[in-house]
């Protein structure tokens, strides 16, 4: 049946390349829908197999137990726990970086570290410089990100402040660590690299900064698969109960490992919701275009059926015709999506700051690419041969009957009778095949709601921004303590000359228990008429927090299952540790998050904790900045001070560098399927009319006055896909945003119209371009050769 | 038109060409379609070409027409020369004077007979009123029918009305009766001539049915891209009496 180099397989390949820009647009359409399936099914699959292999291979931690201190004899009775596999003791502190180039305090984690341990757990990758030195207690491996950000190399010298005494290092080597994929400083949402430092340190060196001889203050679990959390957490508990123990929590709930988790699971909805979309576009596209390009090919159809080919023969010249493009266009795009996936790849490792990138280039993905593309071709194609091949071959040998055209009915004739001639015959045209006309408006309308979609994707990344920044926290500084302090802090800070305005905040770690349900997060108390960080719903309206009760988050209370009205339980995770009962009185959509809300002095009362605070945001006069941090660094406890106005230009930079560059690969994508459809179906039309256009031109028109006829049907085409475009976008955006929101991001979906506008654009360009394409060819149409021939 | 306007036109020349040539492809697969053709055509004279197929003849028509370009030589129109006119010229040529007529037809699907007239009176500048157009070939009662509800000889002469509405100075028509039976053809014919008495249109009737010379004025022979033969003819007779 597929008998190789035929005489009609020579007439394939010629006419591939007599159509050879409309296959190019073709193969461009189906390959922008395939190779996003497979940059992001390829980058997925990678990322995933990229973190196991960085937490395999440098043993971290399934399980955290943080106490005050605790005697390392204590850890062989740790790891007698059933279905532990090692157990270490360290010992983690905070502390402050002071940097000859930064005035603000940056925070700062040290851990203890055996540089001679053969693989500890949460080992460290060290990129640059050496291991520190056993026997030096000057020596630290610092976090690369934060050395990258200030430019820090090894031999460089650094000062930390660890528990109020101020020590001098010097950079022995730069490390990655599967701990700190995700380096957040204390009370920030948004990484940001050069306000974050991680350093590890000597445990002689440690035990000596932080009072800790013999003993640690954390320790560090690994366990078999059959191990039970629940119990072990329990277990580590009760152990480490009599030592100060603060809760004992798992990798799940580690920050980075949390943050990094949740970022991989949007990438993975982005990367499963999206690419569907875009490849049920471009092979509804496929479909259309396939179906009309078959179309035009009928007399030809005849004319082979009269030389004496089967209808299967042509059938099968046919299939292998479009089969060719489609194919073309799943290799091209299977290929192009590799690439890229190796490209965002690479973009995510240093992203990440994973030293390596496990990338896998799936041949799954191929074979699926191949079946999708040449399905839908073939599907296209069956149905365009099939009416073509009733045709009788006589049919080819007669002079054509023209087609049936009507004046229509009142409105139609109406509006013809304002019109001249050429106008006449666009209108009649549309309005004699709508179904017709409708199918391509609505393909180039489908392509121009993958436009819509991603305007409104930035529109609502740039809505949170603004709302992080500029709505809920409206302060110049957050300034978090080490430990609840005492509100006489908030004095001390008011007296800074230069701070204009300061907030307090307590927010306490809890565990949230509600059902047998548990949930690790935390309760933000703030204070009555908060104005620099307040708690908004996502109407962005203030939420009531008075009185005795906690507002929840829609999220929080959904996970909970909660309702306002019940009572829910609250371990607290800090101090006493105590185990409280609060009423729910309120429950808010929030945007980000799943937060919880209370009454600053009533958190403290129920805590039996009063006038006690965690943190403060603070307003401040910005010429007087330096002598604020300056002040700042001198009160002891401060954990950390994060700057506002950095944390937003880095968030935005991130979004632009990182992540943000797979955006910016679909909104290219949804320009090129556009473009493409557009092309072609002026293509197709041009081919079509190419008789009537060149007798236009015989009898006087000018290029211009023939190139409107086609372009004012394109142009007429395009616009009433403009309405089906929003339309299409909005209902993928609504689906998307709804696909895409997690516990930790609700994906708000706004609607501003500077996004259908902007997909308008898109669309008027790609069809101005297209135009001028086919303009071109209506300045060369051969007169004379095109009137000899029939339809 | 009187009968003296007509004569007084027969004077001047419609067109003239000096050895004009055209060459289609490169080295020895080239085709010379014309060689060297020189003519001379009196305005408002009616002239049948003949010749067997890729004789010339159809080349000379649309290099005339400003619809193709000669290879070499020159060819004038009422003294202006075509073959040095650039595409926008010829355009403006084909507006101002030129009518056209073709084997099939090439009506506008989409508009209606009337509609189809109107096309080219639109874009004119001195056109005659288009249902006079019509009236002159017969089809005024089918005014509003769509090509697709006309017969292949109904549609031609919608289509010798469409050339002639502008109240061209030449009429070109490339068999115009070829996908017609020999009965509707005449009645084609019969428009052609009765256009070229009334109105005195130069007019070139390509043809392969050699009857067709008996209604022309001047027969030019055709063949092998040369001019064999051309052949005034004193006694022209109605379509009536042609048949093929």
């Amino acid at each position: 049946m597929f008998a190789f180099a035929s005489i009609l397989d020579r007439k394939l390949l010629r006419d591939l390349w007599r159509i050879k820009g409309q296959a190019a647009a073709i193969v461009f359409v189906i390959a922008a829908g395939i190779s996003l399936f497979v940059m992001s099914h390829g980058m997925m699959i990678s990322l995933d197999e990229t973190m196991r292999a960085y937490y395999e291979r440098y043993r971290f931690a399934d399980m955290y137990a943080p106490a005050k201190r605790a005697p390392d004899y204590i850890i062989e009775e740790l790891s007698a726990l059933a279905g532990v596999n090692d157990v270490e003791g360290r010992i983690s502190g905070g502390g402050l970086v002071t940097l000859p180039d930064e005035s603000a305090p940056i925070s700062a984690r040290v851990l203890s570290f055996d540089p001679e341990a053969v693989s500890p757990i949460n080992g460290v990758h060290l990129s640059e410089g050496r291991m520190i030195s056993p026997t030096r207690n000057d020596e630290i491996l610092l976090l690369k990100s934060f050395a990258d950000a200030h430019e820090l190399k090894p031999g460089d010298s650094l000062s930390v402040t660890m528990n109020g005494v101020r020590h001098k290092f010097t950079i022995a080597g730069l490390a990655l660590s599967p701990e700190f994929i995700y380096a957040l400083p204390p009370g920030e949402f948004v990484v940001d690299n050069g306000r974050f430092a991680a350093l590890w340190l000597n445990e002689d060196a440690m035990e000596a900064a932080y009072d800790l001889d013999g003993a640690f203050n954390e320790a560090v679990l690994t366990f078999s698969p059959y191990a039970n959390e629940d119990f072990l957490i329990t277990e580590l508990d009760r152990i480490l109960a009599p030592y100060g123990a603060t809760g004992a929590y798992s990798r799940a709930d580690q920050i980075s490992n949390k943050f990094l988790v949740e970022e991989l699971a949007q990438l993975k909805t982005m990367g499963r919701v999206m690419p569907p979309i875009f490849v049920a576009v471009s092979i509804f596209l496929l479909n259309i275009v396939v179906t009309r390009l078959v179309q035009t090919e009928r007399e030809q159809i005849g004319l082979i059926k009269a030389f004496g080919y089967s209808n299967r023969d042509v059938a099968v010249h046919y299939l292998k015709f479009v089969l060719a493009i489609a194919l073309g266009g799943a290799l091209v795009g299977w290929g192009g999506g590799v690439w890229l996936g190796r490209m965002i790849g690479e973009i995510y490792r240093l992203y990440f700051h994973f030293p390596f990138l496990v990338f896998i280039a799936d041949f799954s993905t191929l074979g699926i690419a191949l079946a999708i593309s040449a399905l839908s071709a073939a599907a296209g194609a069956f149905f365009a041969v099939r009416s073509a091949v009733v045709l009788t071959p006589a049919v080819a040998m007669r002079p054509p009957a023209p087609p049936k055209f009507a004046s229509g009915n009142g409105v139609l004739k109406a509006v013809s009778r304002l019109l001249d001639q050429p106008s006449r015959m666009i209108l009649r045209r549309l309005s004699r095949e709508p179904a017709r006309a409708l199918l391509t408006a609505f393909g180039i309308g489908a392509a121009m709601g993958l436009s819509v979609m991603m305007r409104f994707n930035v529109n609502a990344t740039d809505y949170m921004l603004d709302v992080s920044f500029n709505v809920i926290d409206r302060s110049d500084v957050f300034v978090s303590f080490v430990e609840p302090l005492s509100d006489k802090t908030i004095l001390e800070l008011e007296s800074i000359d230069g701070v204009t305005l300061v907030e307090p905040v307590r927010s306490t770690p809890v565990m949230f228990k509600h059902d047998r349900i548990e949930y690790l997060g935390s309760i933000t108390g703030l204070p009555e008429d908060a104005a620099l960080n307040r708690a908004v719903d996502s109407d962005l309206q203030d939420v009531d927090i008075t009185g005795n009760g906690v507002v929840l988050s829609e999220q929080l209370a959904e996970i909970l299952n909660i309702a306002p009205g019940d009572t829910l339980t609250v371990e607290v995770r800090e101090g006493r540790r105590p185990t409280l009962d609060i009423p729910v009185t309120g429950i808010v959509e929030a945007l980000i998050g799943t937060p919880a809300y209370m009454d600053m002095d009533a958190l403290n009362r129920q805590l039996k904790e009063p006038n006690r605070v965690s943190g403060a945001y603070l307003k401040i006069d910005p010429r007087m900045r330096q002598a604020v941090y300056n002040e700042i660094k001198a009160i002891p406890k401060v954990a950390g001070v994060s700057l506002r106005r950095e944390a937003y230009e880095n968030f935005q930079k991130m979004i632009d560098e990182g992540p943000g560059v797979f955006r910016y690969i679909m909104t290219v994508f949804s320009i090129v399927i556009a473009a493409g459809v557009v092309y072609n179906s002026a293509r197709i039309a041009y081919i079509e009319r190419e008789r009537d256009l060149a007798s236009l031109r015989v009898l006087g028109f000018t290029k211009i006055e023939t190139g409107y006829v086609l372009l004012g049907e394109l142009g007429t085409l395009a616009i009433i896909a403009l309405p089906i475009g929003s339309a299409l976008g909005y209902l993928i955006w609504s689906y998307m945003a709804t696909a895409m929101s997690t516990d930790l991001y609700q994906i708000p979906v706004i609607y501003k119209e500077d996004g259908l506008g902007y997909a308008a654009i898109i669309v008027l360009l790609a069809t101005a371009f297209a135009g001028a394409f086919i303009q071109r060819d209506v300045s060369k149409i051969d007169m004379a050769s095109a009137l000899k021939t029939r339809d | 038109m009187s009968e003296s306007v007509a004569k007084a036109k027969t004077a001047e020349l419609a067109f003239r060409t000096s050895d004009l040539s055209k060459v289609y492809g490169e080295g020895p697969a080239a085709v010379h379609a014309l060689r060297g053709v020189n003519l001379e055509i009196p305005a408002g004279e009616l002239v049948v070409l003949l010749g067997p197929s890729g004789s010339g003849k159809s080349t000379l028509l649309n290099i005339l027409g400003g619809i193709d370009r000669a290879s070499s030589g020159r060819a004038f129109f009422q003294g202006d020369e075509l073959t040095a006119m650039t595409d926008r010229q010829l355009t403006a040529y084909r507006r101002r004077h030129v009518g056209f007529v073709f084997q099939f037809y090439n009506l506008m699907p989409s508009l209606t007979a009337l509609e189809n007239v109107d096309l080219v009176a639109e874009i004119a500048t001195d056109p005659m009123p288009t249902m006079d157009a019509l009236d002159l070939v017969g089809l005024k009662p089918r005014a509003t029918h769509f090509p697709s509800e006309l017969s292949g000889g109904e549609q031609q002469r919608v289509a010798i009305a469409r050339a002639i509405a502008k109240n061209p100075t030449v009429l070109f028509c490339d068999e115009p009766t070829g996908a017609l039976d020999s009965k509707t053809g005449v009645g084609v014919l019969k428009a052609l001539q009765e256009v070229n008495t009334r109105l005195g249109t130069t007019t070139l009737i390509i043809t392969h049915a050699a009857a067709t010379a008996a209604m022309a004025d001047r027969v030019i022979h055709f063949a092998d891209g040369q001019i064999r033969e051309v052949i005034e003819n004193d006694h022209k007779v109605s379509p009536d009496e042609i048949s093929w």
